[in-house]
């Protein structure tokens, strides 16, 4: 057998691939075909259109580098950030932004534990709010004005990925974005009907709408979707 | 010992070699390595003093980091590769390269374009958001054509090959080749928002989009940094220490055993994760039994050095590589023992991880680069040896103090940190807030950025050096292990 392998690169490269593919087969397709890899929750919903905004910012700046979105069910973990975090919950996250490091705290369920303004004053200079802290300021965030001029188109996109959005979503994708970051001016409720429990505010107080405003919206929802104290562990097994 | 397993040298009757172009990747790995050690260790000193990050957007560690690990993985280990494979095909096979020096030459630009695209773009924060997959969705295509381009080369190589057998380090830079490939295709899968811009969404999301990331991730390390790597071991060593490899029958054991079983390994990061238990289970699994054909390799390289031991104490070229593939052993025993799933459960999200890394990315990965480009530069340029072996020597030394310190701090900082994390107080209260954590990480950040200037400061020894013996420059000195005259006659 080896003998002719090493004669023969055809033969050589066929096997080669067929003995590398087996392990990725057997670990990947079940997770596509086992009802049991996602639980079933209610609550998770796509990403509003400025919490879209904010995510791609999010994962512009590398902030995965340092953060992660996944809090392990270890009792030190689900004291300090929450709930451990459940498959659900990043099941319309294209790309996952789960980490591999903690230069900085797990963020899977930062929404609603601080205020909009803490953010931007933290985003802008960590350490006026965090004197210890190593993280990068990010002052760029409010003078930077948001494109969001083709945010249906991302929205498009992720429909053809899988994300179940609307059509009604998309033509309101605008509209939609502009009420979450000027609810003083446009009426957020049609907006929060489409996208329950989005966060509607000013953000940084800038009458244009920023990318940090973008950023904070997205922040405020993480991990809020879900309703953890009625998740049934024991329901799926883990 | 069969004939397949021999190393072969250019004969009278050899065939013309393409060894401009492997010139030109040689220069190409000096020139990244230093770029991608540089950026690294700024980062490092960002880590140490958020104030260098200097408040403006192309410049913060999100940025950068990406920067960094794509230099050194992918520009200085990628040339090092394509240019080392070229030169170690063509030699074991006693073929010129297929496609002649126009193929090898798109090859040549074209992976240099495929740098340029990526560093531009995360610099100006265009990033798909995947760890070591960063590169949008154009240049991931661009790669795409190179790598086809660099597949046909090296295999059409093998096929007009005037010996009967395959050689061992061909069986390698060929895993490699096709399995990078292939994970490439499937984990950078994504939809551009539009033809004209740069933005895409990857077809995957969630729990899925994370196995294939980390079946993706762990294979970069597996086949880019090990299978690769292991390649260039299996030619380079039995050349430098002019021995034939140790065992023919371990090294068909090593490639099959490696190959399949590698594959399985990626869910070990994600233990404790969302990801169904069965595949953590089957992720830690496989890569403990990994630490055996890793093993099985190590001895395979080392052993080749049997009745040639001496030679480390007049060769430092040597001793870079031996070193390297201890290194390779020492990070494939730690490796397995960080998949356990308790071991994990302190280790991940830890520091611990990064001085994994390290000590298999410096150690391994770029000791036997280097020893590879001392091995290269005399016989591309023809000249009659090293400008200096005392430089080589002194480059040696300061790059491994160099590893030793970044790795033991990171243990250090990786341990204590997981360890304050869980750590309760008497009544029952988490002992430490986060950011108390992140400030007793200070002074290894410290030690760990002196580290890398060490690394940085080999580097340019070492470029200095390669530089003169190119020049054709000797250096006047007394030969290494001068004391020991009798062995020191070269």
């Amino acid at each position: 057998m080896q003998a002719k392998l090493e004669k023969n690169v055809i033969l050589l490269a066929i096997a080669t691939l067929i003995t590398v593919s087996i392990g990725g087969l057997v670990q990947l397709v079940p997770l596509y075909t086992m009802e049991s890899t996602i639980e079933k929750v209610d609550g998770v919903r796509p990403y509003s259109p400025l919490e879209l905004a904010g995510r791609n910012i999010y994962v512009r700046e590398g902030c995965y580098l340092c953060h992660s979105q996944m809090i392990r069910p270890f009792r030190d973990e689900v004291e300090r950030y929450g709930h451990y975090s459940l498959a659900a919950e990043s099941m319309y996250d294209h790309p996952f932004q789960w980490g591999s490091k903690r230069t900085g705290p797990d963020l899977a369920r930062v929404g609603g534990k601080y205020s909009n303004d803490w953010h931007v004053a933290h985003l802008t200079d960590p350490r006026q709010v965090v004197p210890e802290s190593i993280m990068p300021g990010y002052p760029f965030l409010v003078e930077k004005p948001l494109y969001f001029d083709d945010i249906a188109a991302h929205m498009e996109t992720l429909r053809i990925v899988g994300t179940p959005y609307t059509d009604e979503q998309i033509a309101n994708a605008l509209a939609d974005l502009r009420a979450q970051a000027n609810p003083e001016t446009v009426d957020p409720e049609a907006m929060q009907a489409r996208y329950p429990k989005a966060v509607a505010a000013d953000f940084d107080g800038k009458t244009m709408i920023t990318e940090m405003d973008a950023l904070v919206a997205y922040l405020q929802v993480m991990g809020t979707m879900v309703d953890t104290t009625s998740y049934q562990p024991n329901s799926d097994g883990r | 010992m069969t004939s397949a397993s021999l190393a072969h040298s250019a004969t009278p009757d050899a065939p013309n070699y393409y060894d401009d172009l492997i010139k030109l990747f040689v220069i190409a790995a000096a020139f990244w390595g230093l770029a991608g050690f540089l950026a690294g260790d700024y980062i490092a000193w960002q880590l140490a003093f958020p104030a260098l990050n200097l408040d403006l957007e192309w410049t913060t560690f999100g940025r950068l980091r990406p920067l960094h690990t794509s230099a050194v993985i992918f520009a200085f280990g990628g040339n090092i590769l394509l240019g080392s494979s070229f030169y170690v095909v063509q030699r074991t096979c006693r073929a010129s390269l297929f496609g002649g020096a126009g193929l090898g030459t798109f090859i040549f630009w074209g992976y240099q374009a495929f740098i340029v695209l990526a560093a531009t773009g995360y610099l100006l924060g265009i990033s798909q958001g995947k760890e070591y997959a960063e590169p949008e969705w154009y240049v991931d295509l661009w790669l795409t054509i190179v790598w086809v381009a660099y597949l046909v080369a090296f295999a059409g190589t093998i096929i007009k090959r005037k010996e009967p057998h395959i050689y061992v380090a061909n069986w390698f830079y060929l895993a490699f080749i096709i399995t990078i490939a292939m994970l490439h295709l499937v984990n950078n899968a994504s939809v551009p928002v539009s033809l004209s811009g740069t933005k895409s969404y990857i077809v995957w999301a969630g729990v899925q989009d994370a196995m294939t990331q980390w079946w993706y991730g762990h294979n970069a390390v597996g086949f880019f940094l090990t299978a690769g790597f292991l390649g260039m071991m299996y030619y380079f060593v039995p050349k430098q220490a002019d021995r034939p490899v140790y065992s023919y029958r371990l090294s068909v054991i090593h490639f099959w055993a490696l190959s399949f079983l590698y594959i399985w390994a990626g869910p070990h990061h994600l233990h404790y994760t969302a990801l169904p238990d069965w595949v953590q289970t089957l992720g830690m699994t496989f890569s403990v039994m990994l630490w055996m054909p890793s093993w099985g390799g190590m001895i395979n390289g080392l052993m080749t050095l049997s009745g040639a031991w001496h030679k480390l104490r007049t060769d430092p070229v040597l001793r870079f590589m031996v070193a390297s593939v201890g290194f390779y052993g020492m990070s494939t025993f730690e490796g397995p023992l960080m998949s356990v799933k308790v071991v994990n459960s302190l280790s991940h999200y830890t520091d611990w991880t990064i001085g994994h890394v390290h000590s298999g990315a410096l150690g391994w990965n770029a000791l036997i680069s280097f020893g590879v480009l001392y091995f290269l530069v005399p016989k591309l340029w023809k000249r009659e040896r090293l400008y200096s072996l005392r430089l080589v020597n002194m480059h040696f030394w300061i790059s491994t103090i160099g590893i030793v310190l970044y790795i033991t701090a990171m243990w250090v900082s990786g341990i204590m940190q997981g360890l304050m994390w869980r750590t309760y107080d008497s009544l029952g209260f988490l002992q430490y807030s986060f950011i108390e954590t992140v400030e007793a990480m200070h002074p290894y950040y410290i030690i760990r950025a002196i580290g890398g200037l060490l690394f940085v400061i080999g580097a340019l020894i070492m470029i200095y050096n390669l530089y003169k013996t190119a020049k054709g420059d000797l250096r006047d000195e007394a030969p290494m292990g001068a004391n020991t005259a009798p062995l020191a006659a070269r």
